[in-house]
C-alpha cells in the first residue's frame, strides 16, 4: 500500500466485518488512544525476544503477538517487578499488541501501553489460528489494487470484465446476462485487487450502494429486489475481459479466434475479446458463448485450434489421395 | 490534460440529481472526463461511477478532462459545481 493511500489504522482492523472462518474475534482492552495507529504491513512477530531484552533487529512495525509463552514470561516479570524491559519494549511504536487464547497481560503492561499510547487487543483464538487468519486478511488488504470502468459479471461460472467506452451498452448485455440466470458482481466501477499475485479478484467499489445499476431511459434499478439473491455475487475472480466498442469498418476482427488477446491488469495476463457491436447484433449471447467457448478451452478443448487442426489434416490426407491418383505408373 | 480542484458546496453532497446534471454535462463533450477523489478515479460520464465517489459537502474534487474540447468540458464542470448543482 503506497503511502498517498489511505491509511490501514488498527481501529479498521477491528471494524473489519469478517465471518466464521475469517473472523478475527478481536476486542480492545487497552491503549485506547492508540487506536489510530497505522498498519503499514501484513506481517507478525513474537516479541518473545524483545520481552528478554534483545532488541537486535525487532520488527517493532508489525503486530506483535502474546501468545501463552510470551504472556507466561510477562507473569514472571510482573512477579519479580522487573518493568524496565516494558518501558524499552513500548518506546518503538509498535501498531499494536494483541493476546491470543483470551489471556490478559499484568497492570505493569497496561500501566506501560497506556503511558505509551499503544493499543492491546485480545482474542479468543490461539496464537497459530490467528496468525493464519490475520495474514490472509492482511494480505488481501495490502493486495494491489486498481479500480475500472467495466461491469463484472459470473456467466456459467467464469468472471467476466465488460469494458468499453460510456454507452456502449455494458449495463444493457449485463442486464440481458442477468435476466438469462447469470450474476451482476458490480456495476459500472470495479474494485480489482490482486491476491496471490496472480489472482484478479474484482469486487463492487462500495458496499452500501450494493447491486444497483444505471440503465438509460430506466435510471438506476436495484437489481437484488428485481431479480433475486441468486442474481448477484459480491466478489467473483475475473478470467476474461470483453472489451464492447462500436464496430469500426476500418479494423479488423477476429474471425477464427486462434489467435489469442491478453490484457494485463495489475500484472496479471488475462485472456481478452474484441467484441465489436451494432445495432441487432446480440452481444449477450456472443458474451455467454464466449464464456462457454472459455470453459471448454480450460478443459483443453481449443474449438478453433481443433477444427484448423481438422482441416489440415483433411488437406493432407487429400493430398496423400492426390498423389497417389497422379501417379505416372498408375494403372 | 486539463486538471481543476473544486470543493463540493451543497450541503447534500453529490447525491442521485447532481450526479445525473454532471453526467449531462459530461456526455455532452467528446473529451474523457474524470472525477479523482483522494486516490478513487472514476469516468464522469457514469452515474453510478460518480455516487459510488461518496462526496460530501467539503470534500476537495479535481476533474480531469483530456480530448479535444478538454478546457470547455473542465470549465463546464466545474461551473457545475460553482452553481453548488443549483441547490442550496
Amino acid at each position: 500500500m503506497s503511502s498517498d493511500e489511505k491509511k490501514f489504522t488498527v481501529l479498521d482492523l477491528l471494524d473489519l466485518d469478517l465471518k466464521e472462518q475469517n473472523a478475527l474475534d478481536l476486542r480492545c482492552i487497552g491503549g485506547r488512544k492508540g487506536l489510530s495507529r497505522e498498519i503499514t504491513t501484513p506481517d507478525l512477530n513474537r516479541p518473545g525476544l524483545a520481552l528478554s531484552g534483545y532488541y537486535e533487529s525487532f520488527a517493532w512495525n508489525r503486530l506483535q503477538i502474546f501468545g501463552r509463552g510470551e504472556n507466561a514470561y510477562l507473569k514472571m516479570l510482573d512477579e519479580e517487578g522487573r518493568t524496565d524491559n516494558l518501558q524499552k519494549l513500548f518506546a518503538y511504536p509498535m501498531p499494536c499488541c494483541i493476546f491470543t487464547h483470551n489471556l490478559s497481560p499484568g497492570k505493569s503492561f497496561f500501566a506501560a501501553a497506556e503511558a505509551a499510547d499503544c493499543p492491546v487487543l485480545q482474542t479468543d483464538l490461539p496464537s497459530s489460528e490467528f496468525s493464519s487468519r490475520v495474514i490472509r486478511v492482511l494480505s488481501d488488504i495490502f493486495a494491489p489494487q486498481t479500480t475500472i470502468h467495466g461491469v463484472l459479471v459470473e456467466v456459467y461460472g467464469i468472471g467476466i470484465l465488460l469494458i468499453g467506452d460510456s454507452g456502449v451498452g455494458k449495463s444493457e448485455t449485463a442486464l440481458e446476462l442477468i435476466e438469462r440466470g447469470h450474476r451482476l458482481v458490480a456495476d459500472d466501477v470495479v474494485d480489482i485487487r490482486c491476491v496471490n499475485g496472480s489472482i484478479l479478484m474484482g469486487q463492487g467499489a462500495n458496499k452500501v450502494i450494493g447491486h444497483h445499476m444505471e440503465i438509460r431511459g430506466l435510471g438506476i434499478i436495484n437489481v437484488t429486489h428485481l431479480f433475486g439473491v441468486g442474481a448477484i455475487r459480491d466478489k467473483k475472480q475475473i478470467q476474461l475481459v470483453c472489451g464492447l466498442e462500436e464496430w469500426d469498418s476500418n479494423k479488423v476482427y477476429d474471425r477464427i479466434g486462434t489467435e489469442e488477446l491478453t490484457t494485463e491488469i495489475l500484472g496479471v495476463r488475462v485472456a481478452k475479446l474484441e467484441i465489436p457491436v451494432k445495432p441487432g447484433r446480440n452481444i449477450p449471447i456472443i458474451v455467454e458463448t464466449a464464456a462457454m467457448n472459455e470453459r471448454l478451452k480450460k478443459m483443453g478443448y481449443h474449438s478453433a485450434k481443433e477444427f484448423n487442426q481438422n482441416v489440415l489434416r483433411w488437406l493432407e490426407s487429400e493430398n496423400a489421395r492426390a498423389l497417389y491418383f497422379n501417379r505416372d505408373d498408375y494403372l | 490534460m486539463t486538471e481543476v480542484t473544486v470543493t463540493i458546496k451543497n450541503r447534500a453532497g453529490i447525491h442521485a440529481r447532481p450526479a445525473a446534471l454532471i453526467v449531462q454535462t459530461a456526455s455532452k463533450f467528446a473529451s474523457n472526463l474524470w472525477l479523482e477523489k483522494g486516490t478513487d478515479r472514476i469516468n464522469a460520464k457514469s452515474i453510478m461511477g460518480i455516487i459510488t465517489l461518496g462526496a460530501s459537502y467539503g470534500t476537495p474534487v479535481r476533474i480531469l478532462a483530456e480530448g479535444k474540447d478538454e478546457e470547455a468540458a473542465a470549465a463546464a464542470i466545474q461551473a457545475l459545481f460553482e452553481a453548488r448543482f443549483e441547490e442550496d
